[in-house]
């Protein structure tokens, strides 16, 4: 059969997928051709900056073809072989439930009509029994890409149609940024992430100096946005700016195109921060006119600085000592950085970054606005800006992002979670072993900064702790903190049933009782835009150079006796008695057209067309006119970039931040109100010696600081093990002995103080886990630290089942504090994390 | 003439966007007469490779595609018994004839850059192919050029290529006479030397102090000032044995017998007394 292509998107980009005689045999970056909208193009000087004419889509996506046809396929429905559905709930022995097996026995194949049967009975039952609450649910995010076929489509439609207690996510990639930024200069809607609108013009024109602290968009790619940003960083090489990079890691973005590496402690920022203030402020060199004019309660952050308030001065020598570099280098940072316009990379969307998901992370985050704010945030060339997000950009199509309503949006009758219980997913274990939890703060949260203040009690009065878990794709173990008790949890007799829903043999699919194989988004058809979140990311899609509409086409039957999630939640919801409100009566094309209709896109193109080309590349606006993020602000007038999700924008107040006072505060004044005795996210944020870090008595037991950043060559558990092809990159995974090991990070003088050579099997280990690894001798890392990713997507304890037992999969979040990261502030802290490290003669 | 891979290494940035789309083209397609399907694992007919320079926190990486070289001398195709079973193409490129190959293991011997992998279960000898079936029909480039993000991967005509490549290197450049390489590397890293300058009465770095460096085989002496962390960088070093002075002030620091034939050179923090 001759060859076909089709056109599909991941979570690096859009691809062009070749198939012969039904089965993919290629997938290609895809190429835009001379009737795609022509690219923009910045003129700085008379040098023409375009980007080139293909998606450079994330190295990941292009092994697609290797993850739809991996071996760690989930092929048919299966039912585990312990698992008695007759039995009582926490029964064991023949005929039971035997729970405490979860994650021990294996499986036997159940047809599909068995599988939804038993699914839909146990369902009804719970919810007969004890109430709709007493379902659990949650996605993981990334592990396929589309409007309306997974996630926040398929998966959010149909339990928030029957009712549930859902799992409340918290921003795991930016929480600093999200509990602490935010009340020091808004942005709630973007969870603490700055505007990023045509940061690429600004500093191709206005910047002399970029600062990276904590970043690696090289890896991080602006979430979605692949390797499109790499050219802007060569751009900005070429052009004689250079980028000094503050990581505990040389990252891959400081190997590509860093001129100066400053290799502090991790838990530190704070304290370096505050240290660079200090020279500022002790040499003027800080725009006194801006901090006058847009800043709220400097004073006392100059009087914390300069030691008055607390006796303790926060010199470079001061700093040096608990950062671990020198303090003339601290001194020279602060120089050249005042001395320059300056744009500080905080994280790959402005924020991010590993520093971020730390101990007190609030404070650090706070601090590295203040740095900003004290040269004038917003003015030319001065921003925070993760140069991976915002080229030329029009804004003006509107075209739903995937976190934007999906089903919500072109259903007659939305689909409204009817059940107010909720639950928060880094402590989901806790609350169902403990039966109670509180907490206070929600994660995901964008509509008001009250809600980082919202009290949760689980369970909510009067409603059923839960009793079922229905776990859709993806697994926490290696992307959540101390994760062992996860394990435990799935063991508990108090969850009385595991459904687990995925496309691959995931960490959490060998607890389930009963397992239903789902399809990837390129065996079915869905809808999209590259690269765009909407909802708190809203413009994400300009973390590619072109927007880029798909039409997601299926480019093969399902692998297997796997299905598109729709069509199971359809067959659900028809045992359920929901399947007419589930559907309204459409066919999912149905579905996509509507989302067609409800977006500008019929504007633009032929639904036809767009249905047989597969994409549509947005043109750019004639006469663009670029509305550099905070302008404004630095400038006092109102609001001109089209963050509409911005509050105060077209009203009176509309050149204000959406803090109290309107202006960056050195002294949140949400905190004042809220919580002004909070030592720990006080108003006035203050370097805090880390819980878990340096200068901690663990320490002594454990002197080794792990941090377990965003992987490179995986998107969270999505790829890794799932593609053979990544199991030979000795920077992601080694083969020893037969076994493929993830790989950790350590410098020279440690491995040799603890006899360990490259290539060794260790054990990394503290008080709550053991992970076995392979040694990666390097100068990368900083002595004293050691660097393995998170995101492992295999979990292989030596002792099946039990909790306790070293893993050889390589989930180093098993090691993670399970400590929030601090007393108000339920973020986690994967980066205060300390360990030992031993070669392992098992 | 024929066709030539350009690659910039100061450019790449070792994303392995062309190790996935070689192994995405090869990796159970068959492409004969061209070639039989790679393995999953075990055989990089490129392969991306990273070597970290320097120490703690002069550090710098570099990455290299290391893939067939396509020789126009090549030594497999002279270890080759069999009559056009490895044979060199018009436009250049080096195949190995899948139905032809006899497995007789000669050729990944005969290979100086160890591009030539042995297929256990099929009993043949493959490597880069530079995707000769899909140029053969109609592509103008091979899937690893093809993917590239920062085009740092180039395949061009020989005499398209010759302005670029009039500087270039190759790999392993003391046997390229005997095997007359097609790959072009621009900007291939050397060594560098560097330190950082302070002055430890005042506790600061020391910013535009003079450093020379000098070649122990003569030429020229090498200056440049210390920046604003009081670094001095000299890169692009070839191997060799070179002596630093450093001067600011009146004040001087020398060093001898720095030798770059090992491993790049962080001399560290250097107080100037």
């Amino acid at each position: 059969m001759a060859e076909q292509t089709f056109v599909n998107c991941t979570g690096g980009g859009p691809i062009r997928v070749h198939v012969e005689d039904g089965k993919i045999t290629k997938v290609r970056p895809l190429v835009f051709d001379e009737t795609d909208a022509p690219s923009w193009t910045i003129d700085v000087d008379g040098t023409k900056y375009t980007p080139y004419r293909k998606a450079c889509v994330a190295p990941f996506s292009l092994t697609e073809r290797s993850r739809v046809y991996s071996d760690e396929r989930i092929l048919y429905p299966m039912k585990r072989v312990d698992f008695d559905p007759d039995g009582a709930p926490g029964s064991t022995g023949p005929g039971g439930r035997n729970p405490q097996n979860r994650g021990k026995s294996g499986y036997d194949r159940i047809s599909w009509d068995e599988a939804l049967d038993l699914v839909a009975g146990e369902m009804k039952r719970i919810r007969d029994t004890y109430g709709a609450e007493a379902i659990m649910s949650r996605a993981s995010s990334h592990h396929n890409w589309g409007n309306l076929g997974y996630r926040s489509g398929a998966w959010a439609r149909f339990f928030n149609l029957i009712g549930f207690t859902d799992i409340l996510d918290n921003p795991d990639s930016w929480e600093g940024w999200h509990w602490g930024a935010t009340h020091a200069y808004g942005f709630y809607w973007r969870l603490g992430n700055p505007e990023h609108y045509d940061m690429l013009e600004d500093a191709l024109r206005n910047t002399e100096l970029l600062i990276s602290w904590s970043n690696d968009p090289d890896t991080t790619h602006g979430i979605y946005g692949g390797t499109d940003s790499a050219v802007w960083r060569l751009w900005l090489r070429d052009k004689g700016i250079k980028t000094i990079f503050l990581d505990p890691f040389h990252n891959y973005t400081a190997a590509h195109v860093g001129e100066k590496w400053i290799a502090y402690r991790p838990g530190t920022t704070s304290a370096l921060a505050v240290a660079i203030a200090y020279v500022w402020i002790t040499e003027g060199t800080y725009n006194k006119e801006y901090i006058a004019r847009r800043t709220y309660g400097f004073d006392e952050f100059k009087s914390y600085v300069l030691g008055e308030s607390d006796g303790v001065p926060k010199t470079p020598q001061w700093a040096a000592e608990i950062c671990g570099i020198e303090a003339r280098t601290i001194v020279a940072l602060a120089r050249e950085w005042a001395s320059h316009r300056t744009s500080l990379a905080g994280g790959t969307k402005g924020g991010e970054g590993g520093a971020c998901r730390q101990a007190y992370a609030t404070e650090s985050a706070r601090h590295l606005v203040f740095l900003q704010a004290m040269q004038g945030l917003g003015l030319p060339g001065i921003s925070i800006w993760g140069t991976a997000n915002g080229p030329p950009y029009n804004h003006t199509l509107e075209f739903p992002g995937y976190a934007q309503g999906g089903f919500n949006l072109i259903a007659e009758k939305p689909a409204i979670n009817p059940i107010k219980q909720r639950l928060y997913r880094l402590t989901v274990p806790d609350a169902v072993l403990d039966g109670h939890i509180e907490w206070m703060g929600e994660g995901f949260c964008g509509n008001s900064i009250e809600q980082h203040f919202t009290k949760f009690t689980y369970p909510l009065p009067g409603h059923s702790e839960v009793k079922m878990f229905y776990r859709y794709g993806g697994s926490f173990l290696s992307t959540m903190t101390d994760t062992s008790k996860w394990v435990r949890m799935y063991q508990s007799p108090k969850l009385e049933f595991v459904v687990n829903q995925d496309c691959w043999w995931c960490n959490e699919t060998k607890f389930a009782d009963v397992i239903l194989p789902a399809c990837t988004n390129l065996e079915r058809d869905d809808i999209s835009e590259w690269a765009s979140s909407g909802g708190y990311s809203l413009h994400a899609s300009g973390s590619a150079n072109h927007r880029v509409i798909v039409y997601q086409q299926k480019c093969v039957e399902p692998v297997g006796e796997s299905k598109a999630d729709y069509d199971i939640f359809i067959e659900l919801a028809d045992r359920l008695g929901y399947k007419d409100q589930f559907t309204e009566g459409n066919t999912f094309e149905q579905w996509i057209k509507k989302m067609y209709d409800w977006s500008d896109m019929p504007k633009y193109m032929d639904y036809e067309d767009f249905k047989k080309k597969g994409y549509f590349v947005v043109p750019q606006l004639e006469n663009y006119k670029p509305a550099y993020a905070l302008r404004w602000f630095a400038e006092g007038r109102a609001c001109d970039t089209p963050d509409t999700s911005n509050p105060k924008r077209g009203t009176d107040k509309a050149d204000e931040l959406m803090t109290d006072t309107g202006l960056i505060e050195f002294v949140s004044q949400s905190l004042m109100r809220h919580t002004p005795d909070d030592d720990e996210r006080a108003p006035l944020p203050k370097y805090i010696p880390s819980w878990e870090g340096h200068e901690s008595e663990l320490f002594k037991k454990y002197p080794l600081q792990l941090i377990s950043p965003h992987p490179r060559f995986s998107f969270h558990t999505h790829h890794d093990t799932r593609v053979p092809w990544l199991s030979e990159i000795p920077e992601h995974r080694m083969w020893i002995n037969g076994y493929n090991y993830q790989v950790c990070r350590i410098h020279p003088e440690d491995a040799e103080a603890r006899g360990i050579k490259h290539g060794d099997v260790v054990k990394l280990y503290n008080d709550r886990a053991s992970v076995l690894l392979g040694a990666y001798v390097t100068e990368r890392v900083r002595p004293g630290v050691v660097h393995s990713y998170e995101g492992a997507s295999r979990y292989d304890p030596l002792e099946p089942g039990k909790a306790d037992s070293p893993d050889r999969g390589g989930c180093v979040n098993l090691l993670t504090p399970g400590r929030m990261m601090s007393k108000n502030v339920p973020g986690m802290a994967p980066n205060s994390c300390l360990v030992e490290m031993c070669k392992w003669e098992g | 003439m024929g066709k030539v891979f350009v690659i910039d290494l100061s450019i790449c940035n070792g994303c392995h966007t062309c190790q996935f789309a070689c192994k995405d083209e090869h990796c159970g397609n068959d492409w004969t007469p061209i070639a039989k399907p790679q393995p999953e694992i075990g055989q990089f007919w490129l392969k991306l490779e990273e070597r970290v320079r320097g120490t703690v926190p002069k550090v710098k990486v570099a990455y290299r595609p290391h893939l067939c070289m396509h020789c126009d001398d090549a030594p497999c195709i002279e270890s080759c018994p069999i009559p056009g079973a490895l044979y060199k193409r018009d436009d250049g490129l080096v195949v190995i004839d899948p139905v032809k190959c006899t497995g007789c293991r000669n050729c990944p011997d005969a290979c100086p850059y160890n591009v030539i992998y042995f297929n256990e279960d099929l009993n043949i000898a493959q490597k880069c192919t530079g995707c000769a079936h899909l140029i053969d029909s109609g592509w103008k480039e091979p899937r690893c050029v093809d993917a590239c993000p920062t085009l740092c991967m180039k395949f061009m005509e020989e005499e398209e290529a010759k302005e670029l490549i009039k500087d270039a290197e190759v790999w392993m450049p003391e046997i390229k006479d005997q095997t007359k390489p097609r790959v072009y590397y621009l900007n291939m890293p050397k060594k560098f030397i560097a330190g950082t300058l302070y002055d430890p009465a005042e506790e600061e770095v020391m910013i535009g102090a003079t450093a020379t460096l000098k070649s122990a085989a003569g030429g020229d002496p090498l200056t440049t000032e210390t920046d604003s962390y009081g670094d001095f960088w000299f890169e692009d070093l070839p191997d060799g044995v070179y002596s630093l002075e450093l001067q600011a002030d009146g004040k001087v620091t020398t060093f001898t017998d720095l030798n770059t034939a090992e491993a790049d050179i962080n001399l560290g923090d250097i107080p100037l007394t």
